[in-house]
This record gives structure tokens, C-alpha cells and sequence, in this order.
């Protein structure tokens, strides 16, 4: 399993998502402009130039038309996938953070960080099909949770928000009416920032990492907690595999502790895990910093691994992959 | 001032009452008081009184007291025999006494009282003198307690507590009551354990946890665990009997049958370092308070505890210099342990070494053997035989004197044997753990004087007259990195070079000379860790070598395995030989936790824990068994291993038996899961269809993982087949 390596970034990656097909790869980094490649053999398709500041969290639609990303630079914008060009900006008045579009994608969840007065908030948009009909009102807007909220995505049939942040509490919420409807509880949940969570293929359930150095799986209607999975360092990302009973979760020592130590001691690995059994399988290494965000190719057969190193790590699974015996 | 004198009592009470301005100035006028001319802040309220008021600072004033102040009158002592004096001579005196003893420390306000008969004015010869702390009180009684004043006045200095305590000493002496006998637990129960297992303690963040290693399960057992145990570390006594827990206002010892009761506690303020003697019969517990002058070097207060009874058998106080090794000085701080104890098991003497001299207890009295110590000029180390009463010293050369290691028998005092060293810098000694070899590591200088090279002196300590012999090193280069006699054993092992892979060297002494058995070249190794079991030795990079391991095996002179724990910091052997421990502490941020090894170096299971202080394996007492008979067992292993390896076999089926069991159940419960969100998922269909507008396609949601047909070369072979030419 040679990676490639896709050189493209100046700055730490920070997401990355395949679109529906799986023959696209749209990276998120801290330098400003969020880049497309071919999911394939990693060669560099687009950019979209327009943000002023780190990009956090981008989303693609069902039909790979359009892109939504969520800003520092206090914006979110809605992208032409195919040529590049900016269809319309969500102002907020403070960093835009996550970003998601619905079942349908006739609505997109975006999350705002915490700024000077203003605490944290999800807001919900609705995507108009035709972009000169877009606007920037707001359908929903929820406040309520402390700290930066770092991930939100919808729940099943779009009847509900599912959110994690600094705060480490896993929220559900109305997503007709805002109303809070589960929160996972102090003794079973993190106990330190959620730092990324994903929706498994069909939604049913969830992964969350956790600066807490675990990974857990929960149910996406009851906020169930179905499995931890544990690590020896913090974790920054994760990803559930659409294929096989595997998850794979990233992370490492916290890029400021890095120059202090040995490279070996940071354990920059992508680990993956069996789902059920949550026991270790094997690791992916070579990032040399910290890994910030992982996906699958919708089709399993592939994942990329986004570092701090500001490399993208495109890997294809060997066949020997899909003959691991547990 | 002159207008506040003017308000009385009743005015202020008035003007508490009042308490804004508004009602101030009311008042004022009433009194005819003109505001301006009162300066409202020199108004003393009668101490104690505030007027229903409670004051913000009051608060944080009775906070920053510490609490001992108000507890009892520690800080106070009486001086009794001093001069009875009328009042002319009254300020003389205690002028006279206030500089005595404010000298060693600081007297509080109104602190000395010195009281008079009423009648005739004159004093009656004692007084009171409160100090700031409990510590400086205790230092002036030690202090000053018969100090001449003049020949008919010798001061008698009490603790104004101990006072109190005389003062309920009964007239008469009564029989002390004799407690019924209540047998206690078997604090050895550990030992009776069926799997034969040891047991550990370790120490991470808050929590302090004892455990059984159970290599058969691969993973520990918890025996006890509990939060905030011990405030700074924790101890096993040497026969493993205790696990001492050390807390600011003393040292504790626990143990029991199944769990860990309290059995001792043992009171010593701030203590800081504590020591068992090696019989475990005696603790001695050791704390340093800073000096309140920075001039004065620190207070060192020693206590030796009857482990048992929990009674002080001898207290040492003093200044730090008295007690830092050798005498020497200029390192603030104590060097512990300030005791050494010799002898072995049975506890009878220790020692400690101060300037010229090696003083020398014995437990029976706890006073200096001969009532005197031993005089050794110069002396700058010495250290027991760990089996016998025998002292060996170390006196540098100095002037014409040539340097010389001595051996001393004790209570005897007699010089068994003296070696003189010309021209050598430093020696360090080293003892078998049997007592049997002494080995004295010297540095030689060269011819220049400007370097040093190291050699060894090796003496045999059962043989008649003690002989010696030299030891040089083939490389006159090589620094001495580490040395190490194996236990019980006859062999040494040595690291040594001048270059980052340094060489490590196996010697034995069984032979008529000693001879050197091999030298691995090269080798990544800074510390040597012998099995207590001798025969195998770990070879260990730690620090800059990030933890290197090498299970070598030196019956065969051969490696077993080669491993590597990273980042570890400490290496401890269980006291059979059988598993080993590498744990990485918290002066690393990360990996921190512990590694079990077998002896030959598989890797028996981790146990991660952030904050890892300590890793200590319980002891074990010396074995009961006789020579003969362990050489029996060791003659016939096979015999008897083979009831353990049935053991070993039968836990190994339960174990893979419960992993199958709990990965059906798992895989099950998965099952389950999946089944409902597959019915879930099949009820939304429609709505989600009518989300997407009607776009039918939910055909990539299809649940099931796609069979994966992967073909998978087994093996290729290639065979020859004889071709026959006259087959044609």
C-alpha cells in the first residue's frame, strides 16, 4: 500500500471529504483555498479561491455540484464544483467552523465559533436550487452549548442535529424546533474536547474522537453508546470504513508538544480498529505531524489521511486489507 | 488625634451603628465633633470588637494563620533557673533573655513574660517565651537548655506542652495494664498464594493500586486500589511485609491477609524520605525544614520508629551539613539515607558518617558502639557487607598518606584487611549481594596526572586473609559506565568504552583469578539489571538510548531477544526472576505506564496510565528452603514442571475459550444493532425518497458489505521434473 502523497497545501489540512461517487477528493486546509482532487491517483483537479482565512469544514452535495465551506474568515460559502466560482456567502460575525448538507440537500447545518461576546451557535440554511434565489436568512439558530461546537451533522430523514465540541457532551437536537433532545451523559461520554465526528454510510450511527485519547461509536437516534474505542494519544479524526467492519482514528501528540520529543514518540498513525470487536488491527504511518482529518472512499477500497504536516496521504488498500482474519 | 480621644466608647458604638457617612456627620454635630479635624482612620476599635460588622480582611487574615498556631502552645517554652531579681533589675534581665533567645527565632509580640511574686515584686525565677513556629521553640529548647548564664544559673528549658504532660505524672507508679493478647492477621498471606504469583504496587496521578501480575491471563489482577493513598510515594518494606505510605504529618505502614488496613502510623511532621532496615524491624523516617534565616543551613530531624510497636527509638536533630555525606558540605540537602544499616537481616547495627569519623549504633541501646565513634581521618565513604557485620571505608589519598579501602568487623572494631592505593582519584565499592566478593572501583591517574583511567580491586571476603587481585581493562580509555555483581552469584558484568556504543564485559571470579568470560562489542546499553535469580541480565539503554532492552542469557553467553520499550525510564525485576517490569514515569509526558516482559524477553501485556510515578514489585522473604534441596528441585525442574505446565495449558484453553465466547457475544449484539437499523432504514425509505425529490436511487445504501472476491496465492513451488532423453 504505497501512499500518495498530494503536495498542495501550505498550511495543516483540516478536512476532507469524498463525494457521493467517490472519484473526488475536496481538502480543507489552514491556508485559504480549499482544493479538489482526483480520488484516483491523486492529482490535483481545482481550487476555490475566494475565502480569506483557515478553512475548517467543507460538504459536497449528492449530485457533486455544489460545496459548501465553513470559514475563519467569518463566512461560509456555496461553490460551483465544476468551474470554481462562488455562488453565494453566508456572513456571520464570528469563524465558521462545520458544515453539512442535508438529506436532499435543500438545507446545510453550519456551526459559528464562539467570538468576542458572541457564544457559539448552529445555524440551519436552506439551499435554494436555483442560486439566484439563494439567500442568507437563517431558518434555525441554536445557542445553548459552551466552547466551540467543532462538528455538527444531521440525523436521520434531517429530523434532528447531532453536535460535539469543547464542551465533550454529544447533543441531539430539534432541527424543526431547536429544542434539545438528548445529551450524552458524563460517566459513558468524552471527557475532553470532541474533536471530529462522522455519520457511518446509511447514518445509523456515528463515530466521535476525542482529545480524551478514545473514539466512540453511538447510535444516531437514541445517542446509544455502542462501543469506545482507546488510543495512547489524542484524537483528532476519524472515519468509519463503508466496506468492512473497520474504523480508522487519527491523531497524535498536540503539534506544540512535537519539537519536544522523539519523531517516534508522537505516534502520527492512522490505527484502525475492528468495529465490533474494537481491537486494534494495524496502523498507517507517515505523517510526521499530528493527523487532523481521515476519510473513506465511499467504495472502502481507499481512505486519504490529512496531517498537520500539510500532506494529503492517499492510500489504496492491498488486497491483503481485505483478508484480515479476526 | 486630641478630637478622637474625644469620642468615647458609646460614640463609636454610635457612629458603628450609624455607619454611612450621612449618619456620621449627624452624629458629629450632635457632639459637637468637627469631622475635619478627625482623621477617622487612627480610630482603634477595642481589639475583637466589630460592632456587628464583619470585616472582608478579617477573613483573609485568620486564613493566611496556619492552623498549628492556634493548636495547643507548641510554639511556647518556659525557662526555669534564672535569676530571682527585684524590680530595678527587672528591664536588665529580660533585656539579657529577649537576646539570648531571639536569636533563635523570632519572638512574638508580647511573646516573653517573665512573671513577679505580687507580694515582693521580685521575679520568681522562670519565664515564658512564645515563639512564632513549634520548630523554632523546639530549637531553642535544644539549644539553650543548659546554657550558663553564670555558674549558679544553668537554664532548664521546656516545651510549655511537655510541661503540662510532666505535670500529669502520677506521685505514685501504678503497673501498666497488660492488654489481652489479640492475635493479628497473617500479614503474609500474599506468599500462600496458589498460582505462585508476585505482587506489585504502582503509583499513577492520584491513585495508588496494588496487583497481582497474572501472566497466564496476560493482564494484573487488582488486589487493592485506593485514591490519595500516599501524598508524595509509596514502599514496600524489605521482606515485603508493609507497604509504607508517606503523608505530611508522618509515614504509615499497611498490610493484611486480603486487603491493606492501617497497621502503624507513625508521627513525623513534613517527613520526607523514609528507610527500612533491612529486617524490617526498625523505620527510620527523615524530614528538612527551611531554615527561617537564609544564612542557617536546613533543620534535619531523624526519627527511628520500632516498626512494630510504632515507638520512637531515637531521634537525631541537627543541621543538614552533619548529615550530607562524607562530611563534605556545600550540597544543601540531606543525602539519603543518612543511616546505613548493617548486619544483614537481623537489624543490630547501623552507622552513619560524619566528619572524621564513622559513627557506629547498635539497636539494642541505640547508642554508639563503645560509647564512641570510629575515627577515621579523612574518611569520604563507606558501605556494609550486606550479610555480614563487616564495614568497608574508603579514605582518599591525602598529602604523603597513600588512599586506602579498609575493612572493619563490627562490634569488634578490628581492621580485618587494608588496601593502599597510590595515586588514584575516586573508588566506589561495590558488594556480592552474599557478601562474598567486595569490589572497589578506582580511579587511576596516568602518569600526568591530568586524566584518569579506571581499574578494579577485587577482594574475596570468605576466603582466609581476604586476598585481592587487580583488574585493569584491556582499553586504558574506556570510562566505566556501569557495574554489577550478579546476585548470589560469582559473576560481574561491566559497561565500558569511550565512544556512544559502548562495550559490555562479563568476569568470574570462581576461578582461582578472576577471568574475563566475554565482551559484546557495540553495544546500545547505559545500565545493567541482573535477575535476582542471577544468570540472565537485561541490557538496558534508557535516556538517550530511548530504551533499548537486551535479554541476554550469560550461562550460554548468548542473546535471547532484543526489544525495545520506548522512552522507559525504570527497569524492575519481580524478586523471583521470573517477569520484569519497564515503566516509563511522568518525567516523560507521553507513553507513560508500564511493560511486562517475561525473563527472556517476550512481551507479556501493557498497562498505560498517565502521570506514572512508581512501579515497585512487593518482596519476597529469603527463600526457607535449604541449598541442598533447592539444587534437588533445580536437578529434577522436570518433574516437577510438569504439573505447572498442565497449568499453564489448561488456563491457556480457558483463555482463548472466554476471548471466543465474548466475540460471539460482541459480534451478536452487533447483529442486533444492524437488524434494527435496517428495519429503521427500510420504514424511512419513502420519506427520505421524497427528501431527495423522488430520486429513487438508494441503491448505494444497501447494508450489507459487498462480498469481496480476492484471489490469494498460497504457494508457489517449483519442482523439477526429470526429462528423461531416452524416453525419446
Amino acid at each position: 500500500m504505497r501512499p500518495i502523497l498530494m503536495k498542495g497545501h501550505e498550511r495543516p489540512l483540516t478536512f476532507l471529504k469524498y463525494n457521493r461517487d467517490g472519484d473526488l477528493l475536496f481538502s480543507c486546509a489552514k491556508d485559504h483555498t480549499p482544493t479538489v482532487w482526483f480520488a484516483d491517483n491523486g492529482e490535483r483537479l481545482g481550487t476555490y479561491k475566494g475565502h480569506n482565512g483557515a478553512v475548517w469544514c467543507c460538504d459536497v452535495s449528492r449530485d457533486s455540484m455544489r460545496l459548501i465551506t465553513g470559514s475563519a474568515d467569518q463566512t461560509a460559502k456555496l461553490w460551483n464544483v465544476q468551474t470554481g466560482a462562488q455562488i453565494f456567502t453566508f456572513n456571520f460575525d464570528s469563524p465558521a467552523r462545520a458544515v453539512d448538507f442535508s438529506v436532499g440537500d435543500k438545507l446545510a447545518v453550519i456551526t459559528t465559533d464562539p467570538f468576542m461576546e458572541l457564544t457559539s451557535a448552529i445555524h440551519v440554511k436552506r439551499i435554494a436550487r436555483d442560486p439566484d434565489e439563494q439567500t442568507g436568512e437563517s431558518v434555525l439558530t441554536i445557542k445553548g452549548p459552551q466552547g466551540r461546537i467543532n462538528r455538527a451533522v444531521w440525523g436521520p430523514l434531517n429530523k434532528t442535529i447531532i453536535s460535539g465540541g469543547e464542551d465533550a457532551v454529544v447533543r441531539i437536537w430539534d432541527s424543526e424546533t431547536g429544542k434539545l433532545l438528548k445529551e450524552s451523559d458524563k460517566e459513558t461520554g468524552h471527557s475532553k474536547t470532541i474533536s471530529s465526528l462522522t455519520k457511518s454510510a446509511d447514518g445509523s450511527h456515528f463515530l466521535t474522537g476525542s482529545l480524551d485519547k478514545s473514539a466512540k461509536l453511538w447510535d444516531s437516534r437514541t445517542l446509544t453508546l455502542i462501543k469506545t474505542y482507546v488510543t495512547e494519544r489524542p484524537v483528532n479524526a476519524c472515519a468509519i470504513s463503508p466496506l468492512l467492519d473497520h474504523v480508522v482514528i487519527g491523531g497524535g501528540q498536540d503539534a506544540s508538544h512535537v519539537t519536544t520529543t522523539d519523531r517516534r514518540a508522537g505516534k502520527f498513525e492512522a490505527k484502525f480498529f475492528h468495529k465490533i470487536l474494537q481491537e486494534e488491527i494495524g496502523g498507517v504511518k507517515g505523517h510526521f505531524g499530528p493527523i487532523n482529518a481521515l476519510a473513506f472512499n465511499p467504495d472502502g477500497r481507499s481512505f486519504s489521511s490529512g496531517g498537520e504536516d500539510g500532506y494529503v496521504r492517499l492510500h489504496h488498500f492491498d488486497s491483503d486489507y481485505f483478508n484480515i482474519k479476526m | 488625634m486630641a478630637a478622637a480621644s474625644v469620642m468615647d466608647v458609646a460614640s463609636i458604638d454610635l457612629v458603628a451603628r450609624a455607619m454611612d457617612m450621612a449618619s456620621i456627620e449627624l452624629v458629629a454635630s450632635n457632639l459637637g465633633i468637627d469631622l475635619s479635624t478627625v482623621n477617622l482612620d487612627s480610630i482603634v476599635l477595642p481589639p475583637g470588637e466589630d460592632f456587628g460588622i464583619p470585616s472582608d480582611d478579617e477573613e483573609i487574615l485568620q486564613r493566611e494563620e496556619p492552623p498549628e498556631f492556634e493548636a495547643g502552645f507548641g510554639n511556647v517554652i518556659i525557662v526555669d533557673n534564672l535569676p530571682v531579681v527585684p524590680q530595678e533589675k527587672f528591664d536588665k534581665l529580660e533585656g539579657v533573655i529577649r537576646k539570648i533567645y531571639s536569636q533563635i527565632g523570632t519572638i512574638r509580640e508580647g511573646g516573653l513574660w517573665m512573671p513577679k511574686d505580687p507580694q515582693t515584686e521580685k521575679t520568681l525565677g522562670y519565664c515564658f517565651i512564645e515563639y512564632n513556629t513549634p520548630q523554632e521553640a523546639e530549637l531553642a529548647k535544644e539549644k539553650t537548655h543548659g546554657y550558663k548564664l553564670d555558674r549558679a544559673h544553668v537554664f532548664t528549658v521546656n516545651l510549655f506542652d511537655d510541661f503540662d504532660r510532666f505535670m500529669r505524672v502520677p506521685d505514685e507508679w501504678t503497673p501498666a495494664e497488660i492488654k489481652p493478647y489479640t492475635p493479628g492477621e497473617n500479614l503474609q498471606q500474599w506468599l500462600t498464594d496458589e498460582k505462585a504469583r508476585d505482587q506489585f504496587v504502582i503509583c499513577a496521578a492520584s491513585e495508588t493500586e496494588v496487583m497481582w501480575n497474572d501472566p497466564r491471563q496476560l493482564k494484573p489482577e487488582l488486589v487493592y486500589r485506593r485514591t490519595f493513598w500516599t501524598e508524595s510515594f509509596v514502599q514496600w518494606s524489605p521482606l515485603g511485609t508493609y507497604l509504607a505510605t508517606v503523608h505530611r504529618q508522618g509515614a504509615a505502614v499497611w498490610g493484611g491477609a486480603n486487603t491493606f488496613n492501617r497497621l502503624m502510623r507513625y508521627a513525623h511532621p513534613q517527613v520526607k524520605f523514609i528507610d527500612f532496615s533491612p529486617g524490617e524491624k526498625f523505620l527510620v523516617t527523615c524530614s528538612d525544614h527551611e531554615p527561617n534565616n537564609p544564612r542557617d543551613s536546613h533543620r534535619v530531624v531523624l526519627n527511628i520508629f520500632d516498626v512494630r510497636t510504632g515507638k520512637v527509638m531515637r531521634d537525631f536533630k541537627g543541621n543538614a551539613d552533619e548529615f550530607s555525606a562524607g562530611g563534605a558540605g556545600g550540597v544543601a540537602g540531606v543525602s539519603w539515607p543518612v543511616f546505613r544499616w548493617g548486619g544483614g537481616k537481623e537489624d543490630k547495627y547501623f552507622a552513619r558518617i560524619g566528619k572524621n569519623v564513622i559513627s557506629v549504633y547498635e539497636t539494642e541501646t541505640f547508642t554508639l558502639i563503645d560509647k564512641k565513634s570510629l575515627k577515621v581521618d579523612n574518611v569520604v565513604d563507606f558501605s556494609w557487607s550486606p550479610t555480614d557485620p563487616i564495614l568497608a571505608y574508603f579514605v582518599p589519598e591525602i598529602g604523603n598518606q597513600p588512599a586506602k579501602v579498609s575493612l572493619v568487623q563490627i562490634p569488634g572494631k578490628e581492621e580485618l584487611r587494608q588496601k593502599n592505593f597510590y595515586n588514584i582519584g575516586d573508588c566506589k565499592m561495590y558488594w556480592q549481594s552474599n557478601g562474598e566478593y567486595l569490589a572497589a572501583k578506582v580511579d587511576r591517574y596516568t602518569k600526568t596526572k591530568k586524566s584518569t583511567y579506571p581499574g578494579f580491586e577485587l577482594f574475596r571476603i570468605k576466603e582466609r586473609d581476604i586476598p585481592s587481585e587487580a583488574l585493569e581493562l584491556e582499553n586504558k580509555n574506556d570510562k566505566i559506565l556501569a557495574f554489577a555483581w550478579e546476585p548470589k552469584g560469582h559473576r560481574f558484568a561491566v559497561i565500558h568504552g569511550d565512544n556512544p556504543r559502548p562495550d559490555v564485559s562479563f568476569y568470574s571470579m570462581k576461578t582461582g583469578r578472576v577471568s574475563k568470560l566475554t565482551t559484546l562489542k557495540g553495544k546500545q546499553a547505559n545500565a545493567l539489571f541482573w535477575s535476582p535469580a542471577g544468570r540472565f541480565i537485561i541490557l538496558a539503554g534508557l535516556k538517550g538510548f530511548n530504551g533499548q532492552l537486551e535479554f541476554y542469557n550469560v550461562d550460554e553467553l548468548e542473546t535471547m531477544s532484543t526489544n525495545e520499550h520506548f522512552m522507559a525510564t525504570d527497569i524492575e525485576w519481580d524478586p523471583t526472576g521470573r517477569y520484569v517490569a519497564t515503566s516509563v514515569t511522568s518525567v516523560h509526558e507521553m507513553e507513560n505506564g508500564f511493560n511486562m516482559w517475561s525473563f527472556h524477553g517476550k512481551l507479556l501485556y501493557r498497562l498505560p496510565r498517565d502521570h506514572f510515578i512508581q512501579f515497585l514489585w512487593r518482596p519476597r522473604p529469603p527463600s526457607l528452603l535449604t541449598v541442598e534441596k533447592e539444587e534437588e528441585i533445580a536437578k529434577n525442574l522436570k518433574k516437577y514442571s510438569k504439573k505447572y505446565e498442565a497449568e499453564d495449558q489448561d488456563a491457556s484453553l480457558l483463555l482463548s475459550e472466554q476471548d471466543r465466547e465474548k466475540r460471539k457475544q460482541l459480534l451478536e449484539e452487533w447483529e442486533g444493532w444492524v437488524k434494527k437499523w435496517k428495519r429503521m432504514h427500510e420504514e424511512e425509505k419513502a420519506i427520505r425518497q421524497m427528501l431527495r425529490d423522488g430520486e429513487a436511487s438508494d441503491e448505494e445504501e444497501v447494508y450489507e458489505a459487498k462480498e469481496v472476491e480476492v484471489e490469494e496465492v498460497v504457494e508457489v513451488t517449483e519442482e523439477v521434473l526429470p526429462y528423461e532423453f531416452d524416453q525419446e
